[in-house]
């Protein structure tokens, strides 16, 4: 197994898509603002679609599931970044601000 | 090892430890850059990386839509939201939300990719023989025939997301 065959392995895709993973969390962990928490969850989404296309690939009997689950991931994602970004703006408004410290009114 | 690098397959190794390396850098930015644009531009390199991966599983539409959706479409609107939100110069302060939550975050994201890692990479997977191809063919036939009601349901799902964005960023608006 040599390091220019990685491509043929399952685990190669497997540990790409952990790594995405954990970036994602990180970012949301470690983020100030909305936006780049928003910019973090989209990571992580796009490493559980390359753990479904791996899975799709390597090991599903009907190679056309994990392709749709991803496709569906995809349009939910752009659903919900549509969402985000409309409330962002409209706490943008009220607030003056997007910063998570001063988003604390119920905090108490 | 320099006579493999040379061969056809020993090119399609080394491209895709270049489009690996552009996940990585493209993460990497994305999450720990100061500036949110430069945040974003991460994140769209990070999409044009994982639309490499899924050229190399071997569904060239899959990669094509993460192309027009995520790196078209979904990272413009975040750029939108950057734009429209964030007046103020990130550069003199750091972009954690405190003292402790880069620690925290990094060793939580840490200790997830690692139980991941380890998970992937130590159970023995069972391969079932494959009855399809998995072509476009195959994908636009599944998608009509036995996935209708979730391809409706998703369209009713996007519409509603139309809506509400439109009424929740109008609101407040003289």
């Amino acid at each position: 197994m040599s390091i220019l065959n990685l491509y043929n392995f399952l685990g190669t895709y497997l540990v790409i898509a952990a790594l995405l993973f954990g970036f994602g969390i990180y970012g949301l962990v470690a983020r100030k603002t909305v936006v780049g928490m928003l910019i973090a969850s989209e990571l992580v989404l796009a490493g559980s679609s390359v753990n479904f296309m791996a899975f799709n690939r390597f090991l599903a009997p009907d190679p056309v599931i994990g392709q749709i689950f991803t496709l569906f991931i995809m349009a939910i994602a752009a659903a919900e970044a549509a969402i985000a970004v409309s409330i962002v703006v409209a706490v943008y408004r009220n607030y003056k601000s997007i910063d998570t410290e001063d988003l604390v009114d119920l905090k108490g | 090892m320099l006579s493999e690098l040379f061969s056809a397959e020993g090119f399609v190794g080394l491209i895709f430890l270049i489009t690996v390396g552009i996940i990585i850098f493209g993460a990497v930015v994305a999450t720990m850059s100061r500036r949110l644009v430069r945040s974003v531009a991460g994140l769209a390199i990070a999409f044009t990386g994982v639309a490499g991966i899924y050229y190399f599983l071997l569904s060239p539409f899959v990669a094509m839509m993460q192309m027009l959706i995520y790196v078209g479409a979904v990272s413009i609107l975040i750029a939108f939201a950057v734009m429209m939100a964030d007046p103020e110069d990130h550069t003199g302060t750091s972009a954690n939300a405190g003292t402790f939550a880069g620690p925290l975050g990094f060793s939580i994201g840490a200790l997830i990719f690692a139980a991941f890692t380890i998970l992937g990479l130590k159970t023995e997977w069972r391969e079932f023989p494959k009855q399809g191809s998995g072509d476009i063919e195959q994908l636009g036939k599944a998608l009509l025939t036995t996935h209708t009601l979730v391809f409706e349901l998703i369209s009713i799902v996007l519409l509603i997301a139309i809506i509400g964005a439109l009424v929740l960023a109008r609101k407040g608006r003289s």
